[in-house]
């Protein structure tokens, strides 16, 4: 670790983070000890004041729990409606984001005030907490104040249980609150706030009353402000530190520390939370990324035991680590391994008092010491007390399902078999050599049916052979006494190769499974490989998922050529009915978001299908809707099973984005093709047409050369007009056809208006025939990006029909106004014929039909097309004072320097 | 002085005709060729004082013609040329055509061009006369100074090399590119707006209406002429 620049990843990871923190709303919050310091009312307060200097403020919600003086302030503030949500036939008022998010487009840079960010939403919401709804709500740009207790935060969590014993099961994951870009510490000493409890003050809801007596005492009120105040301390040292990260020369190392971090591991016991959460507070206060990992090993977990372990990773995620469960015989190498492959110097396990451990088999902080003494390793003390019970408290329902009884059965089945098959043979064999037959069972039903039904399988063994077998037969008493001896040694033996025989067969079978999964995944890349359309994929996919999972599935798609940010997601037909009806707003929500939506998930966990997004090198492809399990809908997905979910939504991305390109390929090819066969046609017809055009006037001009009478010069005048005027129109209808193939390149390039106004009105000498115009152009006007011949050309129709249709001055007049160059040409005639302003821009449009003045009505139009091409827009008005204005709007961009 | 001698490569023979009208009446002799062929032979034998060439010619492109011509001669080149095509009009210049023409066009302006070109030529370049006038400016290339009705302008360092390098040759379209090489250096190639701003503000100080210049003239999308 000598190299000392910084580190790439870091670099990009930053400006990405800047990039977003961009677009997004600001989030503050009004930080608290506990309940009734204020916090509402300093927010409402402060949303007073934003309000005093013009900024849009609404309420999202505020729980002003009946306070007099909080209801007070609440009241002037515009509020939003709150949603019902039905569950379970209570209707409860909940926060609505869609109503909120419909405000903040409307009110650009508005505050929103949403309270109480721990909070949980009512199930059926979109999201299961509010602190997500307020994230989104950043994402579209709205700023979010909001107020937090020190209880709510996830890694302070199991402190303060510990302190005030009493545990709050709403939490906020650390980052959001460290995310923060503002933070008001709402401070009363708790003197005060006893005082305010005293007088009725602050309202307390009957029946958390007597909790919340014993939660308001002074040394608990004291421990939660010197909580509150020493962890936004932490956080204005972090920021300090991050301050200086991004300050300091990047030339010196020591700003730039080696990626050290921490692995928390987590182990199927109960207290895998604590352990995690240690970690979390000691990488908080190292500034230290994180990881938390579990391991698999062949010891198999009940179902209760995997889901807390499954809890356990996702609270480590939600407070900052990066997770993975991994797959491995032994605990220790698989930690040490990992830790090596992810550059992680110190291992946080926990450490439990057993009350015994196999003779010499090391503890785990032991065996991690001993393969890797370069690691530290760092035990958190689990005590006795919080241990859970274990999760064999919960076997017997395991123990009873169907399968299970199936193995007892034959388990004893194959004890009396055994039994039957030694009693023929007892006459060629001593007692002691028939037990090794019970041991042959006891193998045989381990490798069959696992672990419970050998350990039957030995103990009945014991028995039989006990009963059947050793003297005094048919009786359980024993003659030899060392027999006894055999029975212990023959139970003890038949367990372990029991134990050891079911395990190498769960590792067999697990392996097999990968294998499998591996082999599913293989023939699915082949065949998206050879997918020519987005159908076909799709088709292998739901083919796949139903192979794997037995679960219907649908892949959806924006449909092609639909413009990026605005895309709406449509099911991509699969042949047979095989596809999965899926909500499509979940998925669009999880499309427009990039992150998976629906069962399992945070976000409308209610659906019945998983959204996973279709991530693809460039941009997001689509979503895959993977229905719930069968006959078990509540299942949630385990970790293997979502990873091959996300490989699958992986591959089937990349398919998606390669038809995609292959699509965009041929059709580029065609365009070309087409335009080039559209432009030499044109250039033929104008080559043809304009050839004796262009000798026409010619000719007339050298008529003129020879001595003429005046009337045949007369002739040769019109006869040289008239072919002008034809070699005009022929341009116009070629201008127009070029233009309306949309093969038109613009030649843009950043100039003064100026110079384009200048060439424009040197083109129009001619026909101006010396009127008098009047350009009026700022001498501040930024440099424009135009195409100057096109532009010109408008221009140059603008002063035409000016000069065609009034007399008298003509104006160009210009101003930059906002993001907009505004450029009128404006006469002082008769002005448009009243509510035909619009129209005038269609094809073959004139002012008026019957004029005798010469056109077809082409200038305006071209004019049009040309102004949009540039993204600008061309309007026609009448002005106050008389006569006809044309207005050019034009984006400003930004002039290179 | 005898009658200056025009090459005129052009296939429509109802062009040539009128064009040969227009440039006899002026007193030139004037030799026509239909073919990019013939007129590289009559290039070579006539040892025309100007040529009027069309890019578009049945037997090949009228830019290998100017590139080839240019090997030998320094003689003017007005190329005739449809309207749209600018870039056409650039590559022709560049490749060392002096001006061109627009078809449709009149005799006038014709005319008007062909004398400029000559004239220009028969001068032999300025360096005759240290001072070049246009209207009332007065460009005074040994001193570096440039004046406006008797009254000094100040005009900044890349404005008078702007300047300067118009006034080396008058009547005759500069391409943005040109200018830039001439100006800036090899190395700005495509800072284009570099030329347009600073020439804007050389209008300003030499112009009477810098938003209707009378002498820096644009030709839109290719590049300046200053009007003699």
């Amino acid at each position: 670790m000598t190299d000392l620049r910084p580190d790439p990843d870091a670099l990009l990871a930053k400006v990405q983070l800047e990039e977003v923190a961009a677009r997004r709303g600001r989030l503050k919050i009004f930080f608290g000890a506990n309940a009734g310091v204020g916090k509402t009312f300093a927010m409402l307060a402060a949303a007073h004041g934003a309000q005093r200097q013009g900024r849009a403020v609404c309420v999202g919600v505020v729980e002003t729990h009946g306070r007099a003086d909080t209801e007070g302030i609440a009241r002037d503030l515009p509020r939003l409606p709150l949603q019902d949500v039905v569950h379970r036939g209570q209707t409860l008022r909940e926060f609505d984001l869609d109503a909120a998010l419909a405000w903040g487009r409307e009110q650009p840079g508005g505050v929103l005030l949403l309270d109480e960010l721990a909070h949980s939403n009512a199930p059926g919401s979109r999201h299961a907490k509010r602190w997500q709804d307020a994230q989104e709500l950043r994402e579209a740009g709205v700023e979010v104040w909001t107020t937090l207790n020190v209880q709510h935060l996830e890694s302070l969590n199991d402190v303060v249980g510990g302190i005030t014993g009493i545990r709050v099961w709403e939490t906020l994951p650390d980052k959001v609150f460290d995310g923060a870009d503002e933070v008001v510490v709402v401070d009363l000493p708790p003197d005060e706030l006893l005082q305010r409890l005293k007088e009725g003050k602050v309202y307390l809801p009957a029946q958390a009353e007597r909790a919340a007596k014993n939660f308001f005492r002074k040394g608990n009120l004291l421990a939660l402000r010197e909580l509150a105040l020493r962890r936004t301390a932490d956080r204005v040292d972090g920021q300090m530190q991050a301050y200086r990260r991004e300050h300091m020369d990047l030339g010196r190392g020591s700003v730039w520390p080696n990626r050290e971090s921490l692995l928390a591991c987590v182990g199927p016991g109960g207290n895998g939370d604590k352990v995690v959460r240690s970690a979390a507070r000691l990488a908080q206060q190292l500034g230290l990324d994180w990881h938390a990992v579990h391991v698999q090993t062949a010891r198999a977990l009940s179902e209760p035991a995997r889901q807390r372990v499954q809890r356990t990773l996702e609270l480590a995620q939600s407070l900052g680590a990066r997770t993975a469960e991994l797959s491995a015989p032994e605990v220790a190498p698989a930690l040490v391994g990992y830790a090596r492959e992810h550059n992680l110097a110190r291992l946080v396990v926990g450490r439990r008092e057993r009350a015994w451990r196999w003779p010499g088999r090391p503890s785990l902080a032991e065996a991690l010491n001993q393969l890797a003494d370069e690691m530290d390793v760092l035990q958190v003390a689990l005590p006795k007390t919080a241990r859970e019970p274990e999760p064999r408290a919960r076997r017997p329902r395991g123990l009873l399902a169907p399968q299970a009884l199936r193995g007892y059965a034959a388990a004893l089945a194959g004890v009396a078999l055994t039994t039957a098959v030694a009693s023929t043979l007892l006459r060629f064999m001593v007692p002691t050599n028939i037990a090794m037959l019970y041991l042959l069972n006891v193998v045989g039903v381990a490798l069959r049916f696992g672990r419970a039904p050998a350990a039957v399988a030995a103990l009945l063994g014991v028995a039989a052979f006990d009963f059947v077998f050793v003297e005094p037969r048919w009786s359980f008493a024993v003659g030899d006494a060392q027999y006894l001896v055999t029975f212990a040694v023959l139970l003890l033996v038949g367990l372990v190769i029991g134990q050891l025989a079911a395990g190498l067969q769960a590792q067999a079978r697990a392996a097999q499974e990968r294998e499998r999964r591996v082999r599913g995944l293989y023939a699915m890349s082949r065949d998206l490989g050879a997918a020519l359309v987005p159908e076909q994929v799709a088709e292998i996919a739901t083919r796949f998922l139903r192979a794997e999972f037995g679960v219907a599935s649908a892949v959806l798609a924006p449909p092609l050529g639909a413009t990026p940010g605005r895309e709406v997601l449509a099911v991509l037909p699969v042949s047979g009915s095989a596809s999965a009806q899926p909500d499509l707003g979940v998925a669009q929500w999880a499309f427009d978001h990039g992150q998976a939506a629906g069962q399992g998930t945070d976000t409308l966990p209610a659906s019945p299908c998983l959204m996973l997004p279709l991530t693809a090198p460039m941009r997001l492809r689509g979503v895959l809707a993977v229905e719930g399990q069968v006959g078990d809908r509540k299942r949630r997905w385990t970790p293997e099973q979502r990873e091959l979910l996300d490989t699958c939504a992986a591959l089937l991305a990349i398919s998606l984005e390669r038809i995609h390109y292959i699509e965009v390929a041929q059709h580029s090819t065609l365009q070309i093709e087409s335009e080039r066969l559209r432009n030499s046609l044109l250039t033929a017809i104008s080559h043809d047409l304009r050839t004796p055009l262009a000798a026409l006037v010619g000719l007339a001009d050298a008529l003129k050369l020879t001595p003429l009478q005046a009337q045949q010069a007369e002739v040769a005048d019109a006869m040289r007009r008239s072919a002008l005027r034809m070699s005009a129109l022929v341009s116009n209808l070629l201008d127009m056809a070029r233009l309306q193939s949309g093969t038109v390149h613009l030649n843009r390039q950043w100039l003064p208006l100026q110079e384009v106004v200048g060439s424009a009105l040197a083109s129009v000498h001619e026909a101006l025939a010396g009127r008098d115009v009047a350009v009026d152009l700022p001498a501040e006007l930024p440099l424009v990006e135009l195409d100057a011949v096109l532009i010109e050309r408008v221009l140059v129709n603008l002063l035409e029909n000016a000069a065609k249709y009034s007399a008298g001055a003509i104006r160009i007049t210009a101003r930059a106004a906002g993001r907009q160059l505004e450029i009128d040409v404006s006469d002082a005639g008769p002005g448009f014929p009243a509510g035909r302003e619009a129209r005038l821009f269609d094809k073959f449009e004139r002012g008026d039909r019957e004029s005798a003045t010469p056109g077809v009505g082409l200038g305006l139009a071209i004019a049009k097309a040309i102004v949009e091409a540039h993204d600008g827009r061309i309007s026609a008005h009448n002005a106050a004072t008389g006569g006809a204005c044309v207005r050019i709007e034009l984006p400003l961009g930004q002039p290179p320097a | 002085m005898g009658a200056a001698r025009v090459l005129m490569i052009e296939d429509e023979p109802e062009i040539r005709r009128f064009v040969r009208m227009a440039l006899e009446s002026e007193g030139l002799e004037v030799f026509e060729a239909a073919t990019l062929q013939r007129g590289l032979i009559d290039s070579a034998t006539r040892r025309p004082e100007l040529v009027v060439l069309d890019l578009g010619l049945p037997d090949g492109d009228g830019l290998d013609f100017i590139r080839e011509f240019r090997g030998w001669s320094q003689a003017p080149v007005l190329v005739l040329s449809a309207r749209e095509g600018e870039e056409r009009k650039v590559q022709a210049l560049d490749a060392g055509a002096d001006d061109y023409l627009v078809k449709p066009f009149g005799v006038a302006e014709l005319l008007a061009r062909v004398r400029v070109q000559l004239r220009r030529h028969g001068v032999g370049g300025g360096d005759a006369d240290p001072v070049f006038r246009f209207g009332d400016v007065a460009v005074n290339r040994s001193l570096r100074t440039v004046s406006r009705a008797g009254e000094e302008l100040h005009l900044t360092p890349i404005e008078y090399r702007l300047l300067q390098e118009l006034t080396h040759a008058p009547g005759r379209v500069l391409t943005h590119r040109h200018l830039l090489k001439a100006v800036w250096g090899p190395g700005h190639a495509e800072d284009v707006h570099y030329v347009r701003v600073h020439m804007a503000n050389l209008r300003k100080k030499i112009e009477a209406d810098p938003n209707r210049p009378q002498w820096l003239v644009t030709e839109a999308g290719v590049g300046y002429r200053l009007k003699t």
